[in-house]
C-alpha cells in the first residue's frame, strides 16, 4: 500500500526554512502556496508565466549566476509542457541548478483535470515515471521523494550537492485550489529581483 | 557556403563581440547554423542550445535577470512557435530581450515555393509589438548593430529580421 501523498505547502515550508541565499522560482500551484509564506528578495514568483518555461528561466539564471543556487519549483503539467528543457538543462549542465517537480498528476489550477502522464489517463493504467524521464534526459543526480521523512533527509543535499539535480516529489492535489496570484506588477518585480540576484553574495564581499 | 548568407561567421562573431553579447541562445536553421563553429570557437560567447524556440526566450530572460547580455537566434518558424514565451517575457515582465530571426525563403523560395513564412512573419512580429529592423541586402547590414544599441538604450525588446535564401 502506498503512503498518502505529501502536501505541497508542507514541502515548501521546509524549503523556506532551510534556504538562505538560494534563488527560489515558483510557478502555478507552488507559487500559490509559496506566497502564503514570508517573501524573500531572491524569490521569483513566476506569475504570470508562460506555462512550462520556469525550468528554462532557471537554466538562464543558473548560467548567468554560477555561484548562486537556483531552485525551480515546477509542476508535473509544466514539466510535460516543456520536456525538452530537461535536455537543454543537462546539455548546459549548470552545477547550481535544482529542479523540483511537484507531481500531483493533475492540472490543479484549472480544476484538477488529469495530465497525459497520470495513470487514469493512460491506456495501460500506469503513471509515467519522471525519474526515468529525467535519467533518459541526462540527469545524473535524481531524487524520488514520497514522504516527509525522505524530504527532510534529502533537503540539505538538494541545497548543497553538485547539480544539475532533478527531484520528483509526489504531492497531493488541492481540490478546488485557487489559481496563483501575482504578488505585484511583473516589470517592477523583475527589476527588484534582478538587483537582488546580481548583488554579490556575502562570501564574495560587498 | 550559402550564396544568400548576408553575414559570414567571423563577421557575426566580431559583431556580437562589439555588442557585448555574452550568450547566444539558439535553435539554428540551415543559414544561421553556418555560424556554429565560429560561435563555439569564440572565447567571449557562450552558446546555449535549446530544444524549441519558446524555451530560448525564457532562458534568455533568466540570463538577463542574472546580468548577462543574451541574444536569441532562431528562424521565423521558431518565432511562430515562440508566441506565449515571448509574450510573457517581453510584455508581462518588459525585459528588453533582442533576437535575430532568420526570414526563411525571403531571398529564394525555390526549395519551398509558396512558403507561407513569407505571408506570416512580418504580421506576426507586428502583432507581438516588437520593434523590428529588416535586413535583406548587404547595404543594410549596419542596421543590426544600430538597432540593437537603440533598443538597449531605450530598454525595449527588438528583433532583427534577416532575409535568408533557400530552406
Amino acid at each position: 500500500m502506498s503512503s498518502p501523498r505529501m502536501s505541497t505547502l508542507e514541502i515548501l515550508r521546509g524549503l523556506h526554512a532551510a534556504r538562505s541565499d538560494e534563488v527560489v522560482i515558483t510557478t502555478m500551484s507552488t507559487a500559490r502556496e509559496w506566497t502564503e509564506l514570508p517573501p524573500h528578495p531572491l524569490d521569483f514568483v513566476y506569475v504570470p508565466s508562460s506555462m512550462g518555461q520556469a525550468s528554462a528561466l532557471g537554466l538562464g539564471m543558473a548560467l548567468s549566476q554560477p555561484t548562486r543556487r537556483i531552485v525551480v519549483c515546477n509542476g508535473d503539467g509544466c514539466t510535460l509542457m516543456n520536456l525538452g528543457s530537461l535536455v537543454s538543462i543537462t546539455a548546459a549542465a549548470p552545477k547550481n541548478l535544482v529542479l523540483l517537480v511537484f507531481d500531483n498528476e493533475v492540472y490543479e489550477i484549472t480544476g484538477g483535470q488529469g495530465t497525459a502522464a497520470a495513470a487514469n489517463r493512460r491506456s495501460d493504467g500506469v503513471s509515467l515515471n519522471y525519474a526515468e524521464i529525467a535519467r533518459a534526459c541526462g540527469f545524473k543526480q535524481i531524487h524520488v521523494i514520497e514522504s516527509y521523512q525522505q524530504w527532510e533527509e534529502q533537503l540539505e543535499q538538494l541545497l548543497t550537492a553538485e547539480g544539475p539535480i532533478f527531484a520528483w516529489l509526489k504531492v497531493a492535489a488541492v481540490p478546488g485550489g485557487a489559481g496563483p496570484r501575482s504578488p505585484g506588477p511583473g516589470p517592477e518585480r523583475a527589476r527588484s529581483f534582478a538587483a537582488a540576484l546580481q548583488a554579490k553574495l556575502p562570501a564574495e564581499g560587498a | 557556403m550559402d550564396e544568400h548568407q548576408l553575414y559570414q561567421e567571423t563577421e557575426m562573431v566580431q559583431l556580437l563581440d562589439e555588442l557585448g553579447i555574452t550568450h547566444v541562445v539558439w535553435v539554428p536553421d540551415s543559414t544561421l547554423g553556418l555560424w556554429e563553429a565560429a560561435f563555439l570557437k569564440s572565447p567571449s560567447l557562450h552558446l546555449v542550445n535549446v530544444c524549441r524556440e519558446g524555451e530560448a526566450w525564457a532562458v534568455a530572460a533568466g540570463l538577463m535577470l542574472g546580468g548577462a547580455k543574451p541574444l536569441v537566434i532562431i528562424q521565423c518558424t521558431g518565432l511562430f512557435e515562440s508566441g506565449d514565451a515571448l509574450r510573457n517575457v517581453l510584455h508581462d515582465y518588459q525585459l528588453p530581450l533582442y533576437a535575430l530571426v532568420g526570414y526563411r525563403s525571403y531571398l529564394n523560395s525555390s526549395s519551398l515555393p509558396g512558403d507561407s513564412c513569407l505571408v506570416f512573419t512580418e504580421p506576426v512580429l507586428e502583432a507581438w509589438n516588437v520593434a523590428t529592423c529588416f535586413i535583406d541586402s548587404a547595404e543594410k547590414k549596419h542596421l543590426f548593430k544600430e538597432h540593437y544599441l537603440q533598443c538597449q538604450q531605450q530598454q525595449q525588446p527588438g528583433v532583427t529580421l534577416l532575409a535568408e535564401g533557400r530552406a
